[in-house]
C-alpha cells in the first residue's frame, strides 16, 4: 500500500517535470532560432535596404527597395481580391446560408485552406501565368489572393456568429429590414473581429513563399505597373539564401528579419485590439 | 445552425411574386443576399476549379504512366520517363520523422500548458506559441540552411551515431543536408500546431469530469492521464493530423535543407527529394508538355493526399469542440 502511493506520487511529479521540460524545449527552441534570426538579421539591416536596387552580381552592397515594393503591390491586390469574397462569403455563411449550403460552403473553405500553397501556385500558373505569356504581379496577386479566401471567410462567420441575437431581434423590432440590420447593427457589432481578423490573414500570406516561385518570380530591377514579374520579400530570403556570395547571405537575413518584424508586429498588433473587446467567439478566437 | 429561425428571408411578407422581388431588389434587400451568394458561389468554384485544372493539366502524364507512376524512381526529362517514388519516399519520411519528435514534445507541452500549469503561465506561454506558428516557413529555411544544419554536423548527429549508430537508419556520410535535417525543421515548424490546437481541446474537457476524478483520490497527473487526455483524444488526434497535412505539404523549409537528390537511402542521414521541393524547384524550368504534366500529377497527388487528412483531421477535431473546426 504504502509503495503504491509512493510510486503514485513519485509519477505525477515526475510527469509534471516531464511536460514542462517539453514546454521549456518548444519555448528554447522557437527563441533561440528566433533570436539568432532577430541579432543576425538586426546587425545586417542598413539604410541602403530599403532605399536601394540589388547590386549587379558580384558587387557587395545595394539594397531591396524593389522587393519591398514588391511585396507591397502583390499584397494589396491580393487583399483586394481574397478580403470582398472572403467577408460577403461569411455574411453569406452566417446570415443567409441554410443547413445544406452552410455545410457545402464551410467543407469548401476548410478544402481551400488545406490546399497546399505550392499547388496553388501551380494552379494559378495554370489559369494566369500561361494564358497571359508571362509571370506578373498581379498573377502574384491572384495566388495570394486565394490563399486569403478562406481565413477570411471563417474569421468573419465566427464573429458574426458571436453577436447576440438580442441585437438582431431589437433592429428587426425597430422595423429594418434584414440587410439594413445586418449592415447597420450586426456588421458593426463585429467589425473589430472582422478587422483583427483581416489582419492576421494578411500577416499570414505575408510570408507565404511558394506560391510566389510561379507566378510573380523575381525581378532584380523595379517592376512597373502590374504586368511585370516583381520580386518580393519572401522570394528574395529564398533565391539569396542560396545563392553563392556572402553578401547575398547577409541581404538575405536582413529581408528575413524585415519579415518576421512585419509578420509578428501585424499578430501582436491585431490580438492586442482584439482583446480590448469585443463580442468574442465562444472559446477566444 | 447560424441562421436565425425568426428572421428567415423566406418567412418575409410575400405578395405577387415578381413583384415583390423587384421590390426587394429595389429595396437592396435582394441585391444584398444575391451579392453574398455570389461571394460564397465563388469559393465552391475556385475550390472546384483547383481540382479540375489540377486533373485535367496532368491528364498526359496519368494516361501515359498510370498507377506505375507512383511506383517507379526513374526521373528523365530527356527520355521521357516519369517515375515519382523517391519524391513520394522522402515527403513520407520527413513527415514521418516531423511527427515522430513533434507528437511527444507537442503533446507534453500541451498538456503541461492546459492542465498543469497555473493559468497565467498557461495563457501566456500559448499566446508566445501561438505566435510562432506565424513564422513564415522561408525563415525556417534559411535559419535551417545556417543554424540547425551546422549543429546537427558539429554535435547532434555524431552524439547519435554513438548511441545509435548501429541502426541503419543513422549511417553513412552526413553532408548535413538530408532527411534528418528537413525531418528536424519540419517538427520545429509543427510543433505549435499541436500544441496550440490540443492544449484549446484539452481545455474545452468538461472542469465536471476532473472534479469527479479527483473526488475519488486521483491526483493531478492520473486525472489527467486517465480522465482528461483519454476525453480529449479524438481533438489531439486532429490536432496532430492536421500537423501532418502541414508537413506533407510544406515548400520553402524542406527544399532548402533536404538537399534536392531523387534517391532512396534507408539511412536518414542521406541527402533525399520531396514531392514538394520538386515541383518548386522545375516547375519553371520544366521544358515539353509531358514534363509540365508530370509534375503538375505531383500537385494533383499532394492536393488529394492532404485534402483526405485535413478532412480526417476536422472531422476529429470537430466531435470534440466545435471551436477547433475553424482553428
Amino acid at each position: 500500500m504504502k509503495s503504491f502511493v509512493f510510486r503514485k506520487k513519485a509519477m505525477n511529479i515526475l510527469m509534471i517535470g516531464l511536460t514542462g521540460l517539453c514546454t521549456l524545449m518548444t519555448g528554447a527552441i522557437l527563441f533561440f532560432f528566433l533570436g539568432y534570426l532577430v541579432s543576425r538579421g538586426a546587425s545586417s539591416l542598413n539604410w541602403a535596404f530599403f532605399t536601394k536596387l540589388p547590386a549587379p552580381v558580384g558587387e557587395i552592397g545595394g539594397g531591396m527597395a524593389n522587393a519591398i515594393v514588391g511585396s507591397g503591390k502583390v499584397l494589396l491586390l491580393a487583399t483586394l481580391i481574397g478580403v470582398p469574397i472572403g467577408f460577403l462569403g461569411g455574411v453569406y455563411l452566417n446570415e443567409y446560408a441554410g443547413a445544406t449550403m452552410a455545410f457545402v460552403i464551410r467543407y469548401a473553405t476548410d478544402l481551400l485552406n488545406g490546399v497546399p500553397s505550392i499547388v496553388i501556385g501551380i494552379v494559378v500558373y495554370a489559369l494566369v501565368v500561361h494564358p497571359m505569356g508571362h509571370f506578373s504581379t498581379f498573377a502574384g496577386g491572384v495566388a495570394l489572393g486565394i490563399m486569403m479566401i478562406p481565413i477570411s471567410v471563417r474569421s468573419t462567420e465566427e464573429f458574426l456568429h458571436a453577436v447576440p441575437m438580442s441585437l438582431r431581434e431589437a433592429a428587426i423590432a425597430l422595423g429594418a429590414s434584414k440587410w439594413k440590420a445586418i449592415v447597420t447593427v450586426i456588421i458593426p457589432a463585429a467589425i473589430r473581429g472582422i478587422v483583427t481578423g483581416t489582419m492576421l490573414d494578411f500577416a499570414r500570406v505575408a510570408g507565404e513563399t511558394a506560391p510566389l516561385l510561379f507566378t510573380a518570380l523575381g525581378n532584380q530591377f523595379w517592376s512597373p505597373g502590374w504586368n511585370h514579374e516583381t520580386a518580393t520579400l519572401p522570394f528574395v530570403v529564398y533565391t539569396y539564401a542560396l545563392s553563392a556570395y556572402q553578401d547575398w547571405h547577409r541581404q538575405a537575413w536582413a529581408a528575413g528579419f524585415v519579415l518576421l518584424m512585419l509578420v509578428l508586429g501585424i499578430n501582436v498588433t491585431a490580438r492586442l485590439i482584439l482583446s480590448r473587446g469585443s463580442y468574442r467567439p465562444s472559446g477566444g478566437a | 445552425m447560424a441562421t436565425t429561425p425568426t428572421l428567415d428571408r423566406h418567412t418575409l411578407p410575400s405578395g405577387g411574386r415578381v413583384r415583390s422581388f423587384i421590390k426587394r431588389l429595389r429595396a437592396g434587400e435582394e441585391a444584398a443576399y444575391l451579392l453574398t451568394l455570389a461571394a460564397a458561389a465563388t469559393i465552391l468554384l475556385i475550390t472546384s476549379l483547383i481540382f479540375y485544372e489540377l486533373y485535367v493539366q496532368s491528364a498526359l502524364s496519368r494516361h501515359k504512366f498510370g498507377f506505375h507512376f507512383l511506383f517507379t524512381q526513374t526521373w528523365n526529362p530527356v527520355t521521357g520517363d516519369f517515375g515519382a517514388l523517391p519524391y513520394v519516399y522522402g515527403t513520407v519520411v520527413t513527415s514521418v520523422l516531423a511527427l515522430i519528435i513533434a507528437i511527444p514534445q507537442g503533446l507534453g507541452s500541451a498538456i503541461f500548458l492546459a492542465e498543469l500549469a497555473p493559468p497565467k503561465i498557461s495563457d501566456a506561454l500559448a499566446f508566445l506559441i501561438e505566435l510562432l506558428a506565424a513564422v513564415p516557413s522561408v525563415i525556417f529555411g534559411l535559419l535551417g540552411m545556417y543554424v540547425l544544419v551546422p549543429i546537427l554536423q558539429s554535435s547532434v548527429v555524431p552524439a547519435l551515431r554513438t548511441v545509435f549508430g548501429f541502426l541503419p537508419v543513422f549511417q553513412g556520410a552526413f553532408y548535413g543536408v538530408s532527411y534528418f535535417a528537413a525531418g528536424v525543421v519540419l517538427s520545429i515548424m509543427i510543433v505549435p500546431f499541436i500544441v496550440s490546437i490540443s492544449r484549446e481541446v484539452l481545455l474545452a474537457v468538461p472542469q465536471e469530469q476532473r472534479e469527479a476524478s479527483l473526488a475519488v483520490g486521483a491526483n493531478r497527473w492520473q486525472t489527467t492521464w486517465h480522465v482528461v487526455v483519454p476525453y480529449a483524444l479524438k481533438g489531439i488526434m486532429g490536432s496532430i493530423f492536421l500537423a501532418l497535412a502541414r508537413a506533407l505539404g510544406e515548400t520553402m523549409a524542406v527544399t532548402m535543407v533536404i538537399g534536392n537528390v531523387p534517391q532512396i537511402k534507408a539511412s536518414l542521414l542521406a541527402p533525399g527529394y520531396s514531392i514538394a521541393a520538386v515541383i518548386a524547384n522545375e516547375f519553371t524550368e520544366a521544358v515539353g508538355d509531358l514534363y509540365t504534366s508530370a509534375l503538375i500529377e505531383l500537385g494533383l497527388v499532394l492536393f488529394l493526399v492532404t485534402f483526405v487528412i485535413n478532412g480526417l483531421a476536422r472531422l476529429m477535431i470537430m466531435t470534440t469542440t466545435r471551436q477547433g473546426a475553424h482553428s
